[in-house]
Parts: C-alpha cells; sequence; structure tokens
C-alpha cells in the first residue's frame, strides 16, 4: 500500500503558494527529471498547446506546455486539464493503474480537448518503461522502480 | 489448444506486457481506420508491428490483426493495402468483417488465415458456414448476443474454430450494423472505427455533476459518487415520457470466469479480452487474472471456482456499476 506522498500539514502550505512559482519550478524539475525520457517521443503536433495538471490533494496547479526543447511554464487558458490526487497521478507514472479505470471511479478528471487528452495518453502510453528507467537520474529510476514494484 | 487466451494491444507496450503476463495471442490494429479502436496515437505503423511479432514469435505467441472496419469505395485501397501489409509482415491472421475484402484476401493471400470478426455480425451455423465457403475463414468470433446453448448448437454444426468475448465493456451489440453515433456526429463506427470520435467528446465537471456530451448532445450526467462510463450514446441516458434512465442500455462490463468450465466442456477455442484502448496497466491485470484462471479450469474443470481476488481485481477495471454474464447465461431459458 502507498503512503500519501506529502504530509498534509505540508500541502496545506503548498496550497497557500501562487500558481507561477509552481509551475515553474515543475517545468524546471520535468526538464532536468523526465525529459531525458519524455524527448524520445514526436511532441511536433502537440506543439503550441497548452495543459494544466491539477493535483487535487495539494490544491496545485501546474500550467505548462511541452515544446522541442521541453518543458515550459504557461499562464494561459489550457487546452486540457487533468485533475487527480498525487497518490493517483505517481499510480499512472508507475503504470500501476490504467487511467481509463481512474476514471471511471472518478478519481481522474478530464477536461478541455478530449482529443488531445487521448493524444497525450497514447503517447506516454507508447514509452518503452524500461528505456525510461535507463534514462531517469538514478535515483530517481530506483525510486520509480520501488513503486512500479510495490 | 482449446481456451487460447487472446489479448487487446493498443500499443507495442501493451503487446509486450500482454506477452509476457500468458496471453497465447494478441490482437493489434493499424494506425488508420481500418480497424474498429482508431483512436488517435493509438495502434501499430509498419515498424512497431514487426517488431510486435518478432517479440510474439520468439516467444511461441501469435499476432492477429483487426481488420474489421468496412471499406468505403473511394478509399478501398486503404483496406487492401492493409491486408498486403499484413501477409508481407506475416501476420498470423487477419481478423476480417466485410466480404468484399475477404474476397481480395483469398485471393491475393491463399495462406493468409481470415478470422471471422464479431463485426460480421455471423449468429448462426449457417452464417459462419458461409464465410467457412466461400473464404475459407478458420475461425469466427461470435456477437455478444447468443446463450451458451446456441454457442454450442454453434460449434456442433461447423468446423470453424469459435472464438468468444470473455471480457470487457459490453455495448448494445449491434455489432457491424450500429448506426447510433452518426445521429450524432455523421460518422458510423463500421466505417469511421470508432464509436465516438473523440474530437466531438466534451467532459465538462459541473455544479450539478460531471457531463460527457457528442457533438453538443447531452449523453450523462454523473452524480458525484457515480462511475462514470464511456462517453457513447448507447449509455446515456434520457428523458424519455418524463423519466431520466438509460433508454438503450446501462454501461456494464462483461465477466464470463464463471462460465470457462462450461466454455471447455462446449469446445470455444478462444477467449478475447476487449480493450485496445486500454493502457498497459489493464493489460498486465486483466491477462494476470485470465491466464490464471484458464490454467486451472483447464487443471480442473469440476472444481473450477473463480477465486474472489480475481473477481475483485476484474470489478475494479470494468465501466460501469455492474459485471454480467451477458447473454451467454440466460436461467430462465
Amino acid at each position: 500500500m502507498l503512503m500519501p506522498v506529502v504530509p498534509t500539514s505540508l500541502g496545506r502550505l503548498i496550497a497557500r503558494l501562487p500558481s507561477a512559482p509552481p509551475s515553474l519550478a515543475f517545468s524546471l524539475a520535468a526538464n532536468r527529471l523526465l525529459w531525458p525520457a519524455l524527448q524520445t517521443l514526436d511532441w511536433q503536433p502537440l506543439a503550441g498547446r497548452r495543459y494544466a495538471i491539477r493535483v487535487k490533494d495539494l490544491g496545485l496547479s501546474l500550467r505548462f506546455a511541452v515544446g522541442q526543447r521541453g518543458f515550459a511554464p504557461d499562464s494561459g487558458a489550457p487546452d486540457l486539464t487533468i485533475s487527480a490526487t498525487a497518490r493517483d497521478f505517481l499510480l499512472l507514472l508507475a503504470r500501476r493503474e490504467d487511467p481509463d479505470t481512474l476514471f471511471f471511479s472518478r478519481r481522474l478528471v478530464s477536461e478541455g480537448d478530449t482529443e488531445l487528452g487521448l493524444i497525450v495518453k497514447n503517447l506516454l502510453d507508447a514509452l518503452d518503461p524500461d528505456a525510461v528507467l535507463q534514462r531517469l537520474p538514478a535515483p530517481l529510476a530506483r525510486a520509480a522502480q520501488r513503486l512500479m514494484a510495490a | 489448444m482449446p481456451l487460447d487466451l487472446i489479448c487487446p494491444a493498443g500499443s507495442l507496450v501493451s503487446l509486450k506486457t500482454a506477452i509476457d503476463h500468458g496471453a497465447d495471442a494478441v490482437y493489434m490494429g493499424f494506425r488508420d481506420n481500418t480497424n474498429a479502436r482508431a483512436f488517435p496515437g493509438l495502434n501499430f505503423d509498419e515498424a512497431q508491428a514487426a517488431e510486435g511479432l518478432r517479440y510474439a514469435h520468439e516467444r511461441g505467441r501469435r499476432v492477429l490483426l483487426a481488420l474489421n472496419t468496412y471499406p468505403q469505395s473511394d478509399t478501398w485501397q486503404r483496406w487492401t493495402g492493409a491486408v498486403d501489409r499484413a501477409a508481407k509482415l506475416g501476420i498470423d491472421a487477419v481478423i476480417l468483417a466485410d466480404p468484399g475484402l475477404m474476397r481480395y484476401a483469398v485471393r491475393q493471400y491463399p495462406q493468409l488465415r481470415l478470422h471471422l470478426s464479431v463485426q460480421g455480425s455471423a449468429t448462426s451455423y449457417e452464417a459462419v458456414n458461409f464465410y467457412r465457403e466461400h473464404f475459407g475463414i478458420q475461425r469466427a468470433v461470435l456477437p455478444r448476443v447468443l446463450s451458451l446453448p446456441q454457442v454450442e448448437n454453434v460449434v456442433k454444426h461447423t468446423d470453424v474454430e469459435i472464438e468468444l468475448f470473455g471480457f470487457g465493456g459490453l455495448c448494445v451489440m449491434v455489432e457491424g450494423r450500429c448506426l447510433l453515433s452518426s445521429y450524432c456526429t455523421g460518422e458510423s463506427p463500421n466505417s469511421a472505427g470508432v464509436c465516438s470520435p473523440p474530437k466531438a467528446v466534451q467532459w465538462m465537471d459541473t455544479p450539478t455533476g460531471l457531463e460527457s456530451r457528442l457533438n453538443g448532445v447531452l449523453l450523462d450526467r454523473y452524480g458525484k459518487n457515480e462511475k462514470a462510463g464511456y462517453p457513447t450514446l448507447c449509455k446515456g441516458r434520457f428523458e424519455v415520457g418524463g423519466e431520466t434512465y438509460y433508454a438503450i442500455e446501462e454501461p456494464t462490463s462483461l465477466n464470463t470466469l464463471d462460465l470457462l468450465p462450461e466454455m471447455l466442456k462446449i469446445g470455444i477455442a478462444a477467449i478475447k479480452i476487449e480493450g485496445r484502448q486500454r493502457s498497459p496497466a489493464y493489460v498486465a491485470q486483466v491477462t494476470k487474472v485470465w491466464r490464471a484462471a484458464i490454467d486451472a479450469v483447464k487443471e480442473n474443470a469440476a472444481g473450477f471456482k473463480p477465486t474472489p481476488a480475481w473477481q475483485a481485481e476484474l470489478n475494479k477495471l470494468s465501466e460501469g456499476q455492474s459485471h454480467t454474464l451477458g447473454a451467454y447465461h440466460r436461467p430462465w431459458k
């Protein structure tokens, strides 16, 4: 069983922060940690599309676009908004849960451009997990392997 | 071997996942509307299909290709081109619905194994045998409208292998002939390859509930704790005669684990798992359960009973409020 990812007190603190710094921090972290794996995908057809990830239990809204050079924070109206808890996002990342399963049980909400949502989902599903693990920084790869095997 | 496990592969990762978890065969589609799961970004290009075939064949498993939409005359070459590619790649069988395409396949590639898709909607042994006589089909996937005694009657009167759906989302089951979504979108699944084209689907969280719309038509409004379903017209709730309810059908999932001993007894060749649109996590979970169940029933059919753990795992994955044995089980008959 997975524990909550962030203690509640920290969650309450994060929720009080404005959204721009977390979006910037997220993009910087994602570029450093995830982009080496994600850049193998074809993002060209999705250039200029804006995303928002809402981490419900943390009150976080992360807004960004993904271009040829990676993640960039963005403050415009998102084309696609995905909402779930931190734990469920982690389960999705670790491929422990199927997005449709979470969607049926209302743990995941997708709003905006449905087609864009499916394209992104199918793009990420096509990532070979072994290749991803090889491209992640070592400590993150170890954490991901633990999560996938939990 | 009876009761081969046929699992869905929407991507190369899903294909490998299904094989690693014990699928005897996987089924997939090319990246266009030649198959009935034509979602953007899903399915296989030629290089991925070749890699999938290599992976499966090295492990003694098979790869089937769904070419089960109906070609239109102005794009006929897209479908014949897909048959050509399948033959060239060495696909183990193509799953077809259109008789014209079957004729093309059997004339051009007499060695290519043909399966009749559920989209072909053959429900009697006369229909199945017709496809056998004219096109040499070796297996038929039966529509999910027959009871098991009716299925048994088909099996007894044909030497075509019979494949049944075992698990996954159900629809109104007017397979190959359903035009419901074209009422809203102008596109029918039979030629466009998808019931609700994603570009026409809209989800919106509103104060009164989560709303799904297809080209602006309200399909459903889910209350706070209600399970959601796929945004298809057949599963919507509509106001009819002053009452709002599932006027066509309630979203449910088929789960036939309980019927495995009977399916084994009547000689079902293969069990198909629905869900090429789902992610690798689903493929892993569902393949694991069905592999264990099929192994168990083959070892001891008389003592076979699905475990609560299997049922819980499958329930979690399913669309809608409930599981059903579908038309297979009609105790009142």
